[in-house]
């Protein structure tokens, strides 16, 4: 069921960026599982009324996969899936990064590298301050690992005890320019975010079942965060972009489009 | 003649009454709450006070989760970590989507005085009144400050309240409105006008007393709020005198001068000049030396009244 809902979500996440003709289909197939994992068995949230008040949240920190995210909310109803093929057209809810204000299910204006694990913690501290149960969810790149104002939200995170909240690390190993380890090595990373005082998780983010007992797992820690690191593979599901450095950013040809809708049947 | 007052002691006043007869007003700071003086907040609302450390990019983007979740959020720092160091988490996080975040930054401008150029910010208005969305304020006295804080906290939308370190003169008055975007005339005169923001108006003031010595007669703006800009005041009283003189503790460029001058010249074209901080970072020094040094007294004001009218000649 769940990998069924994934395999839909790739192809419109491929149909989308062919017919926008650019955005970022690398970060957004690795995404994907955890993505599908999320709208359709861990979170407590209802398309039908996006703003209900005890929802959990999630925010896409790296809101070039905005792709991945728009699929995911479409499929479970928020919007029409028709929409979708509207991406960065003029006039369209759906920005090439994540519009808050515009489209019903995006909970943070994101695209700027860094700042949503930190808008993440401020809707965690709204929970605490509230008595709300809601749990918040942000899914960070690796690459925004570089930047300094994650490392002032994890340390932040663990200080007020966040234990709300949940960041889903999306590792697949390459940044714009290439590969992580040689562009800014973030390594070791389960040792950093376990001395920020974070639980870390370190998983494989294309196998439910570990996604889903992760999640889980992270629900029963108390008095701090949980990161979970899930390993994937960029351009996950479909063959020539795995591994490729160059679909960070980059529409498919009609030849790579049309290999790739068949890849994913 | 006038009692003194820091602007700082008003906002923590405010921030205490808000606090207590509301449960969803949230106030941060990042290592300078008893600079800034949510300290004294914190003391009465623990629960309610968040202090990030030294981390104003993590706490301007925590003051957007806050709220986009419901929360009516304070943050506050000194104008030179609150504004250039955390523009494109002011502009990214929180102007973009719109969200009811009040910025309020202390020790702006030069009065700032011996901790030198690093701390004396001269470019936040600027960058302010540059994102869309972002409404900037400036009160010039202690009782404004308080009354602005209480003003934003239903205010919807993002704001940036600008506040000196040192005391300032009170000149307004317990029953005067403050109003988003409404300037306050606090003198009214017929021969030109002297339009200032913050820590200038009371120097606008003494300048106003120095010229009626010369029998001109001028009217003093306060223009609180630099952006939305009170135009349709600015064009009244360009009509009206037909010649201005803005003055501001921040650069010559992109503050109430710019604003100002873009106004008159689409719509009144009269003589104008500037009085600022011109183009140039501060240096150490006792506030009163600098202001003296970097021309922004009243007699800066009154000679610069004086060239705009001869400019300006006989006809109105």
């Amino acid at each position: 069921m769940l990998e069924e809902k994934a395999r839909i979500i790739r192809k419109h996440i491929i149909k989308m960026i062919y017919t926008a003709g650019s955005g970022h289909p690398g970060g957004s197939l690795s995404a994907t599982d955890i993505l599908t994992a999320l709208y359709f068995n861990v979170m407590r949230h209802d398309p039908k009324n996006p703003k209900w008040e005890d929802r959990d949240r999630f925010i896409l920190s790296k809101g070039h996969a905005a792709p991945a995210l728009y699929s995911a909310l479409a499929t479970s109803g928020y919007f029409p899936v028709e929409e979708l093929l509207t991406l960065r057209k003029l006039g369209s809810r759906l920005q090439g990064h994540p519009d808050m204000r515009k489209l019903p299910g995006v909970e943070a204006s994101t695209g700027s590298e860094g700042q949503g694990l930190s808008i993440g913690i401020g809707m965690a501290l709204h929970a605490k301050l509230n008595r709300k149960l809601y749990r918040v969810y942000v899914m960070i790149g690796d690459g925004e690992n570089d930047c300094g104002q994650i490392w002032e939200a994890a340390m932040s995170g663990a200080h007020f005890k966040t234990d709300n909240l949940t960041v889903i690390l999306d590792r697949n190993g390459l940044q714009l320019d290439g590969p992580t380890r040689q562009i800014m090595d973030i390594e070791p990373l389960v040792s950093k975010w376990k001395s920020f005082g974070w639980k870390v998780i370190e998983i494989n983010g294309h196998s439910f079942r570990e996604i889903l007992n992760a999640f889980n797992r992270a629900k029963s820690v108390k008095g701090k965060p949980t990161i979970i690191i899930t390993h994937t593979i960029k351009g996950k599901g479909v063959s020539f972009m795995e591994g490729a450095v160059s679909f960070h950013g980059k529409s498919p040809n009609k030849e790579e489009y049309e290999q790739a809708m068949k890849e994913l049947g | 003649m006038w009692n003194k007052k820091t602007q700082r002691d008003a906002f923590a006043e405010a921030l205490v009454e808000i606090g207590s007869r509301r449960k969803d007003v949230v106030v941060l700071t990042a290592d300078l709450s008893s600079s800034v003086k949510t300290n004294r907040f914190a003391e009465k609302f623990p629960e309610h006070h968040f202090n990030v450390g030294i981390s104003e990019q993590n706490m301007m983007s925590i003051a957007a989760g806050l709220a986009a979740s419901g929360s009516r959020v304070f943050a506050s720092t000194f104008a030179v970590f609150g504004t250039s160091r955390v523009y494109d988490q002011i502009r990214q996080s929180i102007a973009w989507p719109k969200l009811n975040v009040n910025i309020v930054a202390t020790h702006a401008g030069i009065t700032v005085g011996g901790d030198g150029a690093s701390h004396q910010m001269l470019e936040d208005v600027a960058l302010m009144c540059s994102l869309p969305n972002m409404t900037v304020i400036v009160p010039c006295d202690a009782l404004e400050t308080k009354k602005a804080v209480k003003f934003v906290v239903d205010y919807n939308g993002p704001t940036y309240i600008r506040l000196g370190r040192s005391d300032v003169p009170t000149i307004t008055q317990e029953n005067a409105l403050f109003s988003i975007g409404k300037a306050m005339v606090m003198k009214d005169g017929k021969d030109i006008t002297l339009i200032g923001t913050g820590t200038m108006v009371s120097r606008c003031l003494l300048a106003a007393e120095k010229l009626e010595k010369d029998n001109i007669d001028a009217t003093v703006i306060n223009m609180s709020t630099i952006k939305p800009v009170d135009e349709k005041m600015i064009i009244k009283y360009a009509k009206e005198t037909g010649a201005v003189v803005t003055a501001e503790e921040h650069n010559i460029i992109g503050g109430l001068g710019s604003m100002v001058s873009t106004v008159l010249s689409e719509n009144v074209p009269v003589p104008m000049k500037r009085i600022g901080i011109p183009d140039v970072f501060g240096e150490s020094g006792k506030s009163d030396e600098l202001m003296e040094k970097y021309g922004l007294t009243p007699e800066n004001i009154a000679e610069a009244a004086h060239e705009v009218m001869k400019r300006r000649g006989k006809q109105k």
